[in-house]
């Protein structure tokens, strides 16, 4: 495992790559500023490791709930067409989107 | 003056009072609210969306219903407004973000429908930072909102809109949402009580998602009955959300009369409360001995793990953001980018175009601390402090009622005075987010005002499910002190 204090991950070529994972296009200027400010706010994340927590067991949520079920009883969920009038751009009952696989 | 007191400037239980004895109707104080709203929004853009015609129908609806000797609920009339991110039916819900605009929800939230039963009359959808990332209400799409107090200052944020339309009696009563203290900070900017619910007291389903194990619903108010009266309505079980608790919800408003001796607070130390504004300290101080002097016992609790907490909710906040906000794809709802090749352009674009600067600070923030290599150090070691900020409030709350703290460290600051130092701004948080961490719950309300006549908030902390202690103890500082009766001077400007 990478020790996060001796990257400097947000450097351009590294905030290119969580731009990435994120899926947002970032231009260049953006870039410089968000990777500085990201850059700073994980430098003040730094005092985390300095808490003491190491034996803690981690908390992901917060309310003692498990398994939550219910009966399994059909309903009359809305049609699909409220749903589908939402897209940006259908045809027929399905969501349009660009080709993603190629003719061959 | 008029001899007759405009109905928007009354509180929810008051106005509840008088239109179910037949003394006011609700069309009167939906037309009183819209006047407001028509007089003072320019200044303040507190509402992004005003559904007019379609709260005069309902109000007409339960006039009608009223004259037929039907009860149409304990808030039968009352205007509310919401914040923009509560789904209501036919209703655009945009979270005052570009990716969202045309939005109309063809659903209820839960809490939209239970107001709807108990007979309010939505007014419309009040402005706040996109997709509730921020705490001043400058990261609007639409613009920023204003604080009623001093036009040059924040209202708070993220349901900024909310609390300045309420300080501004635009609307009877107001709703928000709290994932950092995004109902406590702009209640306490404003002058306006807030409560901030335990986790799962109240259903999140049909609000839009930012970080799903913090978020909660919590109502504003013009006092602490309202506040109880609101949370009556709006707290329960609800399936549709597996997070909402099985608990019963208790009758809060028998919670408003209490006995100072059976009160015991607890206040952190000197050193956990350092950082605070000179003005806000003074507030706070008097605030203390204000419930000294009614005859409450204090003991000294020790939460040195706030001072981890900003920086753990930055990254749990974060990391839940990404992925919530990963369905906003530009397929099946919201914008699309133009003119593209492929489905990874589409992605990139529509998010690029959609989403504003501080939603993509988050996202990108909360993408680096999942991804492969710095999770562990990150969002594992956060989660290890969560817990350490959890054990400090248990701690502290099995030996008292309510912690008592400041709501915000500083009162409402300038527009544009921290917009571009993100970490700044965070650091705001400092006295609001813990309480989110622990899923606890938490109430602001008005302790008195600075030099400068900005309102300063007072927090009280509970333990899970005890709402009714936040009422005790704020209802008793609240019949003590005349601070919640002030109203801002808008008309003078």
């Amino acid at each position: 495992m990478k020790d996060a204090s001796k990257n400097q991950p947000l450097d351009p070529s590294g905030i290119e790559h969580v731009a990435g994972l994120a899926r947002i296009r970032l231009t260049r200027e953006e870039k410089e500023k968000l990777g500085a400010q990201l850059s700073d706010i994980l430098g003040y994340m730094e005092k985390l490791k300095s808490a003491p927590a190491d034996d803690l067991e981690q908390l992901s949520h917060i309310l003692p709930l498990k398994n939550v079920t219910r009966p399994d009883e059909p309903s009359s969920p809305a049609g699909s067409e409220q749903y589908l009038r939402l897209a940006p751009e259908r045809e027929g009952g399905f969501f349009k989107v660009p080709p993603v696989i190629e003719e061959t | 003056m008029p001899a007759f007191q405009a109905l928007n400037r009354l509180s929810a239980h008051e106005l509840a009072a008088r239109i179910a004895a037949g003394r006011a109707t609700a069309t009167a104080a939906v037309r009183d609210c819209l006047e407001r709203i028509e007089k003072t929004d320019r200044r303040l853009n507190a509402f992004v969306r005003v559904d007019r015609e379609e709260a005069l129908e309902e109000a007409g609806r339960i006039d009608r219903e009223l004259a037929a000797g039907r009860n149409p609920g304990p808030l039968a009339g009352v205007p509310v407004a919401l914040k923009d991110l509560f789904c209501v039916k036919g209703r655009e819900v945009t979270c005052c973000s570009r990716i969202l605009e045309g939005f109309i929800s063809p659903y209820d939230a839960t809490v939209a429908r239970k107001l709807k039963d108990a007979g309010a009359v939505i007014l419309g959808s009040t402005n706040m930072d996109e997709f509730a990332m921020g705490s001043s209400t400058e990261n609007s799409a639409r613009g920023p909102a204003r604080n009623p107090w001093d036009l040059e200052r924040v209202p708070g944020g993220s349901s900024g809109g909310s609390a300045a339309a309420l300080a501004a009696d635009q609307t009877v009563a107001a709703f928000g949402t709290d994932t950092g203290g995004s109902v406590r900070q702009p209640a306490a900017f404003c002058g306006v009580a807030g409560l901030k619910p335990t986790y799962g007291r109240v259903s999140r389903y049909g609000l839009v998602a930012y970080a799903s194990s913090l978020d909660q619903a919590g109502p504003f108010g013009k006092d602490v009955e309202d506040l109880a009266l609101l949370l009556e309505v709006i707290a329960g079980h609800d399936p549709r959300d597996a997070t909402s608790a099985p608990e019963p919800v208790p009758r809060y408003r028998d919670f408003l009369q209490a006995d100072p001796a059976s009160l015991t607070l607890g206040l952190p130390s000197r050193d956990t409360l350092k950082g605070m504004d000179r003005e806000v300290a003074a507030a706070f101080r008097a605030a203390v001995d204000t419930y000294a002097a009614l005859g409450a016992k204090f003991v000294e609790v020790e939460l040195s793990s706030l001072e981890y907490a900003v920086a753990c909710y930055y990254i749990v906040s974060t990391a839940e953001a990404s992925s919530n906000l990963a369905r906003f794809d530009g397929i099946r709802y919201g914008r699309r980018a133009p003119g593209v090749a492929d489905l990874l352009e589409l992605f990139e674009k529509s998010r690029a175009e959609g989403f504003g600067e501080e939603v993509k600070r988050r996202v990108l923030l909360g993408t680096y601390v999942l991804s492969a290599g710095y999770y562990e150090a990150y969002y594992g070691r956060a989660l290890r402090i969560r817990r350490l900020i959890k054990n400090d409030f248990d701690s502290a709350l099995a030996g008292c009622d309510c912690v008592i703290l400041p709501t915000a460290p500083i009162p409402a600051f300038r527009l544009g005075e921290k917009i571009d130092d993100p970490l700044q701004m965070y650091l705001t948080d400092l006295f609001t987010i813990s309480i989110n961490l622990a899923g606890v719950p938490a109430v602001s309300i008005n302790c008195g005002f600075t030099g400068g006549g900005l309102p300063v908030g007072l927090q009280l902390v509970a333990a899970p499910f005890r709402e009714d202690n936040l009422i005790r103890a704020a209802a008793l500082f609240e019949g003590a002190t005349a601070h919640h009766l002030k109203k801002p001077a808008l008309d003078d400007r």
